[in-house]
Protein backbone atom coordinates (compact mmCIF):
# COMPACT_ATOMS: atom_id res chain seq x y z
CA UNK A 1 0.00 0.00 0.00
CA UNK A 2 1.73 3.03 -1.25
CA UNK A 3 1.51 6.57 0.96
CA UNK A 4 0.12 10.13 0.23
CA UNK A 5 1.68 13.16 -0.89
CA UNK A 6 4.19 14.95 0.39
CA UNK A 7 2.05 17.60 2.10
CA UNK A 8 0.26 14.71 3.91
CA UNK A 9 3.40 13.16 5.50
CA UNK A 10 4.62 16.25 6.70
CA UNK A 11 1.41 17.34 8.57
CA UNK A 12 1.10 14.26 9.74
CA UNK A 13 4.29 13.60 10.77
CA UNK A 14 3.57 16.41 13.36
CA UNK A 15 0.31 15.91 14.35
CA UNK A 16 0.72 12.02 15.19
CA UNK A 17 2.99 12.77 18.15
CA UNK A 18 0.43 15.40 19.69
CA UNK A 19 -2.44 12.01 19.44
CA UNK A 20 0.16 9.89 20.56
CA UNK A 21 0.46 12.30 24.07
CA UNK A 22 -3.39 13.18 23.99
CA UNK A 23 -4.12 9.46 24.17
CA UNK A 24 -1.67 8.78 27.01
CA UNK A 25 -3.36 12.02 28.74
CA UNK A 26 -6.87 10.56 28.57
CA UNK A 27 -5.49 7.20 29.94
CA UNK A 28 -3.32 8.67 32.68
CA UNK A 29 -5.88 11.03 34.07
CA UNK A 30 -8.82 8.75 33.99
CA UNK A 31 -9.47 8.54 37.61
CA UNK A 32 -10.05 12.29 37.58
CA UNK A 33 -11.60 13.13 34.25
CA UNK A 34 -13.84 11.54 31.71
CA UNK A 35 -12.01 8.97 29.45
CA UNK A 36 -10.55 6.03 31.06
CA UNK A 37 -8.71 3.10 29.74
CA UNK A 38 -10.78 2.16 26.69
CA UNK A 39 -11.08 5.69 24.92
CA UNK A 40 -7.32 6.45 25.48
CA UNK A 41 -6.23 2.89 23.91
CA UNK A 42 -8.12 3.38 20.95
CA UNK A 43 -6.52 7.36 20.61
CA UNK A 44 -3.20 5.56 20.80
CA UNK A 45 -4.34 3.19 18.35
CA UNK A 46 -5.36 5.53 15.84
CA UNK A 47 -2.07 8.00 15.95
CA UNK A 48 -0.24 4.48 14.36
CA UNK A 49 -3.26 4.18 11.68
CA UNK A 50 -2.49 7.66 10.86
CA UNK A 51 0.68 6.56 10.43
CA UNK A 52 -0.01 3.64 8.27
CA UNK A 53 -2.04 5.68 6.26
CA UNK A 54 0.00 8.96 5.18
CA UNK A 55 3.13 6.68 4.80
CA UNK A 56 2.55 3.35 3.10
CA UNK A 57 2.19 -0.37 4.97
CA UNK A 58 5.96 -1.10 4.82
CA UNK A 59 6.80 1.37 7.16
CA UNK A 60 4.54 1.44 9.76
CA UNK A 61 5.67 -2.51 9.53
CA UNK A 62 9.12 -1.28 10.41
CA UNK A 63 7.62 1.11 13.77
CA UNK A 64 5.46 -1.69 14.93
CA UNK A 65 5.40 -5.06 13.58
CA UNK A 66 2.77 -7.60 12.98
CA UNK A 67 4.46 -10.10 16.35
CA UNK A 68 5.27 -7.35 18.36
CA UNK A 69 1.58 -6.16 18.61
CA UNK A 70 0.61 -9.17 19.48
CA UNK A 71 2.98 -9.53 21.90
CA UNK A 72 2.06 -5.72 23.53
CA UNK A 73 -1.51 -7.30 23.33
CA UNK A 74 -0.78 -10.18 25.43
CA UNK A 75 0.98 -7.97 27.81
CA UNK A 76 -1.76 -5.50 28.47
CA UNK A 77 -3.89 -8.60 28.97
CA UNK A 78 -1.65 -10.40 31.49
CA UNK A 79 -0.84 -6.67 33.21
CA UNK A 80 -4.48 -6.88 33.94
CA UNK A 81 -4.86 -10.21 34.91
CA UNK A 82 -1.99 -9.40 37.50
CA UNK A 83 -3.48 -6.15 39.37
CA UNK A 84 -6.58 -8.53 39.64
CA UNK A 85 -4.84 -11.36 41.51
CA UNK A 86 -2.75 -9.23 43.99
CA UNK A 87 -5.78 -8.07 45.19
CA UNK A 88 -6.57 -12.05 45.84
CA UNK A 89 -3.02 -12.41 47.34
CA UNK A 90 -3.15 -9.34 49.76
CA UNK A 91 -5.74 -10.59 52.51
CA UNK A 92 -9.11 -10.37 51.50
CA UNK A 93 -10.75 -13.48 49.92
CA UNK A 94 -11.21 -11.76 46.20
CA UNK A 95 -10.23 -10.61 43.21
CA UNK A 96 -10.12 -6.77 41.98
CA UNK A 97 -9.68 -5.88 45.62
CA UNK A 98 -8.30 -1.99 45.54
CA UNK A 99 -5.63 -3.50 47.73
CA UNK A 100 -3.80 0.03 47.51
CA UNK A 101 -6.24 2.30 48.74
CA UNK A 102 -8.30 0.14 51.13
CA UNK A 103 -5.40 -0.93 53.18
CA UNK A 104 -3.01 1.81 52.93
CA UNK A 105 -4.31 4.95 51.87
CA UNK A 106 -7.98 5.14 53.19
CA UNK A 107 -9.03 8.26 55.67
CA UNK A 108 -6.13 10.36 54.19
CA UNK A 109 -6.61 14.05 52.75
CA UNK A 110 -5.10 12.71 48.95
CA UNK A 111 -8.03 12.78 47.05
CA UNK A 112 -7.82 14.65 43.51
CA UNK A 113 -4.17 14.03 43.15
CA UNK A 114 -3.02 12.24 40.01
CA UNK A 115 -1.59 9.35 42.24
CA UNK A 116 -4.66 8.67 44.31
CA UNK A 117 -7.52 6.17 44.17
CA UNK A 118 -5.47 2.86 44.25
CA UNK A 119 -5.28 0.27 41.61
CA UNK A 120 -7.27 2.26 39.66
CA UNK A 121 -4.50 3.85 37.28
CA UNK A 122 -3.02 0.84 36.66
CA UNK A 123 -5.79 -0.84 35.43
CA UNK A 124 -6.55 2.08 33.25
CA UNK A 125 -3.02 1.50 32.02
CA UNK A 126 -3.31 -2.16 31.21
CA UNK A 127 -6.86 -1.54 29.52
CA UNK A 128 -5.08 1.04 27.69
CA UNK A 129 -2.49 -0.66 25.92
CA UNK A 130 -4.53 -4.05 25.44
CA UNK A 131 -7.00 -2.21 23.09
CA UNK A 132 -4.65 0.10 21.40
CA UNK A 133 -2.42 -3.05 20.34
CA UNK A 134 -5.34 -4.96 19.74
CA UNK A 135 -6.99 -2.43 17.33
CA UNK A 136 -3.89 -1.46 15.71
CA UNK A 137 -2.93 -5.16 14.80
CA UNK A 138 -6.71 -5.97 13.21
CA UNK A 139 -6.30 -2.83 11.11
CA UNK A 140 -2.73 -4.43 10.07
CA UNK A 141 -3.93 -7.56 9.52
CA UNK A 142 -6.68 -6.03 7.46
CA UNK A 143 -4.03 -3.96 4.93
CA UNK A 144 -1.79 -6.88 4.59
CA UNK A 145 -4.35 -9.26 3.27
CA UNK A 146 -5.99 -6.72 0.49
CA UNK A 147 -3.10 -6.67 -2.31
CA UNK A 148 -2.93 -10.20 -2.31
CA UNK A 149 -6.64 -10.53 -3.87
CA UNK A 150 -7.06 -8.16 -6.29
CA UNK A 151 -3.53 -7.65 -7.49
CA UNK A 152 -3.10 -3.91 -8.56
CA UNK A 153 -6.20 -1.94 -6.82
CA UNK A 154 -4.07 0.47 -4.93
CA UNK A 155 -5.70 3.27 -5.18
CA UNK B 1 -41.97 9.93 22.58
CA UNK B 2 -37.78 9.85 22.75
CA UNK B 3 -38.42 6.33 23.66
CA UNK B 4 -40.29 5.55 20.47
CA UNK B 5 -37.68 7.44 18.36
CA UNK B 6 -35.23 5.50 19.14
CA UNK B 7 -36.83 2.13 18.78
CA UNK B 8 -37.76 3.48 15.27
CA UNK B 9 -34.04 3.67 14.91
CA UNK B 10 -33.61 0.08 15.72
CA UNK B 11 -36.32 -0.69 13.82
CA UNK B 12 -34.62 0.72 11.20
CA UNK B 13 -31.35 -1.30 11.88
CA UNK B 14 -33.68 -4.35 12.04
CA UNK B 15 -34.89 -4.25 8.94
CA UNK B 16 -31.89 -3.65 6.84
CA UNK B 17 -30.61 -6.69 8.39
CA UNK B 18 -33.34 -8.90 7.28
CA UNK B 19 -34.08 -7.86 3.78
CA UNK B 20 -31.16 -7.01 2.19
CA UNK B 21 -29.25 -9.47 -0.68
CA UNK B 22 -25.57 -7.28 0.06
CA UNK B 23 -23.49 -8.84 2.63
CA UNK B 24 -21.62 -5.50 3.43
CA UNK B 25 -25.24 -4.21 3.69
CA UNK B 26 -26.21 -6.78 6.21
CA UNK B 27 -22.95 -5.32 8.49
CA UNK B 28 -24.67 -1.78 8.15
CA UNK B 29 -28.07 -2.75 9.75
CA UNK B 30 -26.23 -4.78 12.45
CA UNK B 31 -24.07 -1.66 13.43
CA UNK B 32 -26.75 0.64 13.22
CA UNK B 33 -28.81 -1.88 15.67
CA UNK B 34 -25.80 -1.75 18.09
CA UNK B 35 -26.10 2.50 18.03
CA UNK B 36 -29.40 2.42 18.85
CA UNK B 37 -29.15 0.22 21.63
CA UNK B 38 -26.51 2.08 23.52
CA UNK B 39 -28.65 4.99 22.86
CA UNK B 40 -32.01 3.77 24.82
CA UNK B 41 -29.36 2.74 27.66
CA UNK B 42 -28.00 6.14 28.31
CA UNK B 43 -31.24 8.11 27.68
CA UNK B 44 -32.57 6.32 30.38
CA UNK B 45 -30.16 7.26 32.75
CA UNK B 46 -30.71 10.88 32.29
CA UNK B 47 -32.23 13.61 34.76
CA UNK B 48 -33.58 16.48 33.76
CA UNK B 49 -31.36 19.72 34.09
CA UNK B 50 -28.69 17.02 36.22
CA UNK B 51 -24.40 17.28 35.99
CA UNK B 52 -21.95 14.64 34.67
CA UNK B 53 -20.91 12.28 37.18
CA UNK B 54 -17.75 13.85 37.97
CA UNK B 55 -17.06 14.67 41.86
CA UNK B 56 -15.67 18.55 41.75
CA UNK B 57 -13.45 19.74 44.56
CA UNK B 58 -16.37 21.96 45.93
CA UNK B 59 -19.04 18.91 45.69
CA UNK B 60 -17.16 17.27 48.57
CA UNK B 61 -16.79 20.31 50.64
CA UNK B 62 -20.55 21.05 50.68
CA UNK B 63 -21.18 17.11 51.46
CA UNK B 64 -22.60 14.58 48.93
CA UNK B 65 -26.35 15.34 49.35
CA UNK B 66 -26.67 18.17 47.19
CA UNK B 67 -24.67 16.12 44.46
CA UNK B 68 -26.76 13.03 45.47
CA UNK B 69 -29.77 14.80 43.84
CA UNK B 70 -28.69 16.23 40.62
CA UNK B 71 -26.31 13.71 39.24
CA UNK B 72 -27.18 11.37 36.27
CA UNK B 73 -27.06 8.12 36.87
CA UNK B 74 -23.82 6.49 36.21
CA UNK B 75 -24.49 2.97 35.81
CA UNK B 76 -25.95 2.84 32.26
CA UNK B 77 -22.74 4.97 30.98
CA UNK B 78 -20.57 2.00 32.46
CA UNK B 79 -22.25 -0.70 30.79
CA UNK B 80 -22.34 1.18 27.47
CA UNK B 81 -18.75 2.41 27.47
CA UNK B 82 -17.43 -1.51 27.17
CA UNK B 83 -20.58 -2.17 24.79
CA UNK B 84 -19.16 0.62 22.59
CA UNK B 85 -15.44 -1.32 22.32
CA UNK B 86 -17.09 -4.44 21.82
CA UNK B 87 -19.16 -3.57 18.71
CA UNK B 88 -15.77 -1.99 17.13
CA UNK B 89 -13.99 -5.83 17.25
CA UNK B 90 -17.05 -7.64 16.13
CA UNK B 91 -17.35 -5.27 13.57
CA UNK B 92 -13.77 -5.97 12.75
CA UNK B 93 -14.55 -9.69 12.69
CA UNK B 94 -17.78 -9.53 10.38
CA UNK B 95 -15.51 -7.50 7.98
CA UNK B 96 -12.78 -10.21 7.87
CA UNK B 97 -15.30 -12.79 6.80
CA UNK B 98 -16.63 -10.58 4.38
CA UNK B 99 -13.54 -10.20 2.81
CA UNK B 100 -12.63 -13.61 2.44
CA UNK B 101 -16.29 -14.95 1.12
CA UNK B 102 -15.29 -12.37 -1.34
CA UNK B 103 -12.16 -13.87 -2.17
CA UNK B 104 -13.43 -17.40 -2.26
CA UNK B 105 -16.66 -16.40 -4.80
CA UNK B 106 -16.11 -12.91 -6.33
CA UNK B 107 -18.99 -11.66 -5.18
CA UNK B 108 -21.13 -9.75 -2.18
CA UNK B 109 -24.70 -11.33 -3.48
CA UNK B 110 -25.57 -13.82 -0.63
CA UNK B 111 -28.13 -15.27 -2.83
CA UNK B 112 -25.37 -16.24 -5.61
CA UNK B 113 -23.16 -17.71 -2.70
CA UNK B 114 -26.23 -19.72 -1.99
CA UNK B 115 -26.00 -21.44 -5.66
CA UNK B 116 -22.53 -21.62 -6.15
CA UNK B 117 -21.49 -23.42 -3.17
CA UNK B 118 -18.14 -23.47 -3.80
CA UNK C 1 -35.24 19.16 25.00
CA UNK C 2 -35.98 20.13 21.71
CA UNK C 3 -32.14 19.39 21.00
CA UNK C 4 -32.67 16.27 21.10
CA UNK C 5 -35.81 15.91 18.72
CA UNK C 6 -33.37 17.36 16.21
CA UNK C 7 -30.88 15.49 16.29
CA UNK C 8 -32.67 12.06 16.51
CA UNK C 9 -34.60 13.14 13.64
CA UNK C 10 -31.08 13.89 11.75
CA UNK C 11 -29.89 9.84 13.05
CA UNK C 12 -32.75 8.83 11.66
CA UNK C 13 -33.23 10.11 8.30
CA UNK C 14 -29.05 9.27 7.58
CA UNK C 15 -30.30 5.84 8.73
CA UNK C 16 -33.05 5.87 6.00
CA UNK C 17 -30.64 6.98 3.85
CA UNK C 18 -28.04 4.71 4.37
CA UNK C 19 -30.55 1.73 4.03
CA UNK C 20 -31.61 2.72 0.78
CA UNK C 21 -28.60 3.90 -1.32
CA UNK C 22 -27.27 1.66 -3.86
CA UNK C 23 -23.80 2.89 -3.95
CA UNK C 24 -22.06 1.23 -1.05
CA UNK C 25 -19.57 4.40 -0.19
CA UNK C 26 -22.69 6.61 0.22
CA UNK C 27 -24.17 4.33 2.84
CA UNK C 28 -20.69 3.85 4.78
CA UNK C 29 -20.33 7.58 4.88
CA UNK C 30 -24.47 7.61 6.28
CA UNK C 31 -23.02 5.33 8.74
CA UNK C 32 -20.53 7.75 9.77
CA UNK C 33 -23.20 10.62 10.26
CA UNK C 34 -25.10 8.19 12.43
CA UNK C 35 -22.24 7.94 14.83
CA UNK C 36 -21.31 11.72 14.63
CA UNK C 37 -24.86 12.69 16.08
CA UNK C 38 -25.12 9.75 18.58
CA UNK C 39 -22.15 11.22 20.27
CA UNK C 40 -23.48 14.67 20.02
CA UNK C 41 -26.31 13.37 21.65
CA UNK C 42 -24.72 11.89 24.63
CA UNK C 43 -22.78 14.82 24.85
CA UNK C 44 -25.83 16.69 25.78
CA UNK C 45 -27.49 13.29 27.83
CA UNK C 46 -24.60 14.82 30.29
CA UNK C 47 -21.72 10.88 29.02
CA UNK C 48 -18.91 12.77 28.18
CA UNK C 49 -16.51 9.27 28.48
CA UNK C 50 -19.34 7.89 25.80
CA UNK C 51 -19.06 10.71 24.64
CA UNK C 52 -15.53 10.68 23.64
CA UNK C 53 -15.36 6.82 23.55
CA UNK C 54 -18.13 6.95 20.50
CA UNK C 55 -16.13 9.37 18.37
CA UNK C 56 -13.08 7.74 18.09
CA UNK C 57 -14.37 4.16 17.63
CA UNK C 58 -16.64 5.20 14.83
CA UNK C 59 -13.92 7.15 13.30
CA UNK C 60 -11.82 3.51 13.49
CA UNK C 61 -14.92 1.58 11.96
CA UNK C 62 -15.24 3.95 9.42
CA UNK C 63 -11.33 3.41 8.41
CA UNK C 64 -12.01 -0.65 8.69
CA UNK C 65 -15.18 -0.54 6.47
CA UNK C 66 -14.17 1.96 4.02
CA UNK C 67 -10.52 -0.32 2.89
CA UNK C 68 -12.68 -2.97 3.01
CA UNK C 69 -14.94 -1.83 0.35
CA UNK C 70 -14.25 0.67 -1.36
CA UNK C 71 -11.91 -1.14 -4.41
CA UNK C 72 -13.74 -3.93 -5.34
CA UNK C 73 -15.67 -3.71 -8.31
CA UNK C 74 -19.09 -4.90 -7.19
CA UNK C 75 -20.50 -2.07 -5.69
CA UNK C 76 -23.99 -2.83 -7.06
CA UNK C 77 -25.83 -5.45 -7.16
CA UNK C 78 -29.00 -5.81 -9.06
CA UNK C 79 -31.53 -8.49 -9.50
CA UNK C 80 -34.99 -9.37 -8.64
CA UNK C 81 -36.53 -8.54 -4.82
CA UNK C 82 -38.11 -11.48 -3.15
CA UNK C 83 -41.09 -9.00 -2.78
CA UNK C 84 -43.15 -11.39 -0.77
CA UNK C 85 -40.42 -12.17 1.50
CA UNK C 86 -39.79 -8.56 1.66
CA UNK C 87 -43.88 -7.65 2.53
CA UNK C 88 -43.77 -10.01 5.89
CA UNK C 89 -41.00 -9.05 7.39
CA UNK C 90 -42.33 -5.34 6.99
CA UNK C 91 -45.64 -6.55 8.29
CA UNK C 92 -43.50 -8.10 11.25
CA UNK C 93 -41.15 -5.41 11.97
CA UNK C 94 -44.48 -3.17 12.12
CA UNK C 95 -46.25 -5.67 14.63
CA UNK C 96 -42.86 -5.59 17.23
CA UNK C 97 -43.25 -1.94 17.15
CA UNK C 98 -46.81 -1.18 18.32
CA UNK C 99 -45.82 -4.09 21.03
CA UNK C 100 -43.13 -1.96 21.65
CA UNK C 101 -44.51 0.85 22.38
CA UNK C 102 -47.01 -0.68 24.61
CA UNK C 103 -44.31 -1.51 26.51
CA UNK C 104 -42.99 2.24 26.61
CA UNK C 105 -45.90 3.57 28.76
CA UNK C 106 -44.33 0.94 31.76
CA UNK C 107 -40.87 3.04 31.79
CA UNK C 108 -40.58 5.66 34.19
CA UNK C 109 -40.97 9.20 31.91
CA UNK C 110 -38.16 10.40 30.22
CA UNK C 111 -36.08 13.44 32.77
CA UNK C 112 -36.29 10.83 36.02
CA UNK C 113 -33.88 7.90 36.57
CA UNK C 114 -34.60 4.72 38.02
CA UNK C 115 -32.81 5.39 41.32
CA UNK C 116 -34.71 8.78 42.38
CA UNK C 117 -37.85 6.76 42.89
CA UNK C 118 -36.59 3.55 44.13
CA UNK C 119 -34.62 4.09 47.84
CA UNK C 120 -32.42 1.42 47.80
CA UNK C 121 -31.31 1.12 44.16
CA UNK C 122 -27.27 0.17 43.16
CA UNK C 123 -26.49 3.62 42.16
CA UNK C 124 -27.26 5.14 45.52
CA UNK C 125 -24.15 3.46 46.94
CA UNK C 126 -22.22 4.74 44.12
CA UNK C 127 -22.83 7.62 44.44
CA UNK C 128 -23.03 8.23 47.91
CA UNK C 129 -20.10 6.08 48.76
CA UNK C 130 -18.01 5.47 45.81
CA UNK C 131 -15.47 8.55 46.38
CA UNK C 132 -14.95 7.37 49.95
CA UNK C 133 -14.27 3.47 49.17
CA UNK C 134 -12.21 3.78 46.22
CA UNK C 135 -10.91 7.94 46.21
CA UNK C 136 -11.13 8.09 42.30
CA UNK C 137 -13.48 11.13 41.74
CA UNK C 138 -14.53 9.63 37.87
CA UNK C 139 -17.65 7.97 39.86
CA UNK C 140 -17.65 5.82 35.73
CA UNK C 141 -14.04 4.84 36.00
CA UNK C 142 -14.66 3.79 39.82
CA UNK C 143 -18.02 1.68 38.73
CA UNK C 144 -16.24 -0.25 35.78
CA UNK C 145 -12.74 -0.53 37.58
CA UNK C 146 -13.26 -1.10 41.11
CA UNK C 147 -16.72 -1.94 41.51
CA UNK C 148 -18.00 -4.00 38.54
CA UNK C 149 -14.63 -4.92 37.41
CA UNK C 150 -15.46 -8.53 36.50
CA UNK C 151 -17.35 -7.04 33.51
CA UNK C 152 -14.07 -5.52 32.00
CA UNK C 153 -12.75 -8.58 32.69
CA UNK C 154 -15.21 -10.31 30.55
CA UNK C 155 -14.99 -7.38 28.06
CA UNK C 156 -10.83 -7.51 27.80
CA UNK C 157 -11.52 -11.39 26.98
CA UNK C 158 -14.32 -10.58 24.60
CA UNK C 159 -12.19 -7.72 22.79
CA UNK C 160 -9.10 -10.43 22.76
CA UNK C 161 -10.96 -13.41 21.23
CA UNK C 162 -12.81 -10.92 18.21
CA UNK C 163 -9.11 -9.88 17.37
CA UNK C 164 -7.60 -13.38 17.39
CA UNK C 165 -10.91 -14.85 15.26
CA UNK C 166 -10.29 -11.58 12.69
CA UNK C 167 -6.48 -12.31 12.11
CA UNK C 168 -6.74 -16.05 12.30
CA UNK C 169 -8.88 -15.48 8.87
CA UNK C 170 -7.18 -13.25 7.53
CA UNK C 171 -4.21 -15.53 7.34
CA UNK C 172 -2.15 -16.40 3.93
CA UNK C 173 0.43 -18.19 4.78
CA UNK C 174 -1.68 -21.43 5.53
CA UNK C 175 -2.23 -22.46 1.75
CA UNK C 176 2.14 -21.94 0.83
CA UNK C 177 2.43 -24.74 3.55
CA UNK C 178 0.01 -27.24 2.30
CA UNK C 179 1.71 -26.84 -1.35
CA UNK C 180 5.05 -28.07 -0.39
CA UNK C 181 4.71 -31.92 0.56
CA UNK C 182 8.37 -31.80 1.41
CA UNK C 183 8.06 -34.34 4.66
Amino acid sequence: MKGMTIIVKTISSWVKVLIFLFGIYIILFGHLTPGGGFAGGVILASSYVLLMLAFGREFAEENLSLPVASKLDCVGALLFAAVALCGLLYGAADFFWNFIHQKYLMGTDYEFNLVSAGTIPLSNIAIGLKVGASLFLVVLALSIFRPEISGNKEE
Amino acid sequence: MLYALCFLLFMIGLYCAVTKKNMVKIVIGIMVMEYAVNLFLIMLGYRMGGVAPIIGRSDLESGLGDFLSKSVDPLPQALVLTAIVISLGSLALMISICIRMYEKYGTFDITQIRRLKG
Amino acid sequence: MSVFYILLLFMIIAAIIAVETDNLLSSVICVGAIGFGGSLIFLFLRAPDIAITQIVVEVLGLIILIRATISRDRTFITGDREFFGMVVSVVIIFVIFLAGMKVFETLPTFGTPIFANVPDAASQTYISEGMQKTGAANLVSSVILDFRAYDTLGEATVLFTSIIGATVILRKKAKKLLEEPDQ
